[in-house]
């Protein structure tokens, strides 16, 4: 074995522990965030026991989910039914390998990093689905159908959104569109009116589809606990269950860090002062709480109108703003 | 058209005044107590259980044991209620007071009915017990602390 190989190893197996570890604190802290924020807007205090300020809460839940028992309700398919929860986190996971967490945090630098994280974003709904139906339980059932609708509904705009950012940036190389963006917030490409002066509308587009392809409220038809029990979770306990909620928190993430690299400049500072991965975390963390945020402000939509909400608002203002970015590029 | 455009800018802008409300108030002063830690003064008229009431000059109990309440408890949960009078003293002496407070309803007859204003409703909200029968028959005497 070469030098070279070795050290690629090596550098393979720390990114891989690093991602796996980055991935599980953001599940475990994001959840307090959660219950904190939450608690704060209703005048509340949160967790508070459990270490100074609640700090150590994740760990309790995290050893009380992992000391219940894994329960096989009788007639679910097993194999499937033991794979959904480990097919639903292992993507987003897998998608971190691509982000660009700043000029030189980045552990593998594909050219097509944009299509594969919506690749296996949507390995992830697909595997939520199929957890549903192997639950072998009428509300999980009727939970799978209903991820399959709002991914179906939520994945056009989000897809033609991005399709108008890549049609400025002309690649699909997340760590160049980055790049591209250096030098004060007026050269991010939310702000890059001269490309598209709808760009800002395509940020809260991508902002919603981001809401609802991780299933977060206001658009969790997957859990909907009022009315369908816990959805696609109903059969689901211990860490089986818990896998789930980390593959959410992973997803808001990916989501988040997709948001901060294609619109708000990833890295860079917004005044060009010290651009580094602390700027990245800042800007991805604001999106999480802006997520939370949104959750606890909102009612959960019906069904129909969130359907509505894509097919009659999100995708024509979607094909709109494609088709401005094309009049532009083709003008300009 | 019109209206569909209408219809976006409304959505949206509901949608904003609603995050705005729900921003003020992370800001605002929490209303939570750290209940175990510190509690509220309950309020004066609030209901716990029966408990006996003591002469501020002498330190006894004021029940005379003229059974009163027993008699107007429409539970039966005043289960003993005794007395004697001890030589010379002017009055009967409680030794006695048994009440099955898993049956009580709080209904405050038995208050009513004393006439001798010996009786009051504890403002103790902090009652746990492991043992039901620790409520089937609590001594109403031993908690105000015995006869002295
Ligand atoms: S409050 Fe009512 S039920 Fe309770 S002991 Fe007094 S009279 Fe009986
Ligand atoms: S009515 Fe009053 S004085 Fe008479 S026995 Fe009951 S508590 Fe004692």
């Amino acid at each position: 074995m070469t030098e070279g190989m070795l050290m690629n190893l090596v550098r393979l197996l720390l990114y891989l522990v690093g991602m796996i570890g980055f991935a599980a604190f953001n599940a475990a802290y994001l959840t307090l965030l959660e219950r904190k924020q939450a608690s704060w807007m209703q005048l509340r205090r949160g967790p508070t026991e459990v270490g100074p300020w609640g700090l150590l809460q994740p760990v309790a839940d995290g050893v009380k989910l992992m000391s219940k028992q894994l329960l096989l309700p009788r007639d679910v398919d097993v194999p499937l039914f033991l794979l959904g929860p480990i097919m639903v986190v292992v993507p987003p996971i897998l998608c971190l390998v691509t982000i660009p967490f700043s000029e030189t945090v980045v552990a593998r630098n594909y050219n097509l990093g944009l299509l594969m994280i919506f690749a296996f974003g949507a390995v992830s709904t697909f595997a939520l689905m199929l957890a549903g139906l192997a639950s072998a339980n009428k509300f999980s059932s009727i939970a799978a159908a209903r991820i399959v609708a709002q991914n179906i509904a939520y994945e056009i705009p989000l897809l033609v959104i991005v399709l108008s950012l890549v049609m400025t940036t002309h690649t699909f190389n997340l760590h160049t569109i980055v790049a591209q963006q250096a030098g004060g917030f007026w050269h991010w490409n939310l702000l890059k009116l001269g490309a598209n002066p709808l760009m800002p509308v395509a940020f809260l587009i991508y902002f919603i589809c981001l809401l609802a392809e991780s299933n977060r409220a206001p658009f969790d038809m997957v859990e909907a606990e009022s009315e369908l029990v816990a959805g696609v979770f109903t059969e689901y306990s211990g860490m089986g269950f818990g896998l789930f909620f980390i593959a959410e928190y992973v997803n808001i993430v990916v989501g988040c860090c997709l948001a901060t690299i294609l619109f708000l400049g990833g890295w860079h500072c917004p005044f060009g002062l010290l651009p580094g991965l602390h700027w990245f975390l800042i800007k991805m963390y604001a999106l999480c709480v802006m997520v939370v945020w949104v959750r606890w402000s909102f009612p959960r939509t019906q069904f129909y109108g969130l359907l509505n909400l894509s097919w009659k608002y999100l995708i024509p203002l979607a094909l709109a703003n494609l088709l401005l970015t094309a009049v532009m590029l083709k003008l300009f | 058209m019109i209206e569909y455009f209408k219809e976006i800018v409304e959505g949206a802008y509901t949608l904003a005044v609603g995050m705005g409300i729900t921003f003020v108030r992370m800001f605002r002063r929490r209303v939570t107590l750290d209940y175990p830690y510190k509690s509220l003064t309950m309020t004066a008229r609030y209901r716990g259980h029966i408990e006996l009431k003591r002469d501020e000059t002498t330190g006894q109990p004021k029940c005379v044991v003229c059974m009163a309440c027993q008699k107007a408890c429409p539970s039966g949960c005043i289960k003993q209620l005794d007395g004697q009078k001890p030589e010379g003293a002017p009055r009967k002496v409680l030794t006695a007071y048994m009440l099955d407070f898993t049956t009580c309803s709080l209904c405050g007859l038995c208050v009513e009915s004393c006439k001798f204003d010996a009786l009051a409703f504890s403002h103790d909200y902090n009652l746990t017990s492991m043992r039901k029968e620790d409520y089937q028959t609590m001594d109403l005497l031993k908690r105000v602390g015995g006869a002295k």
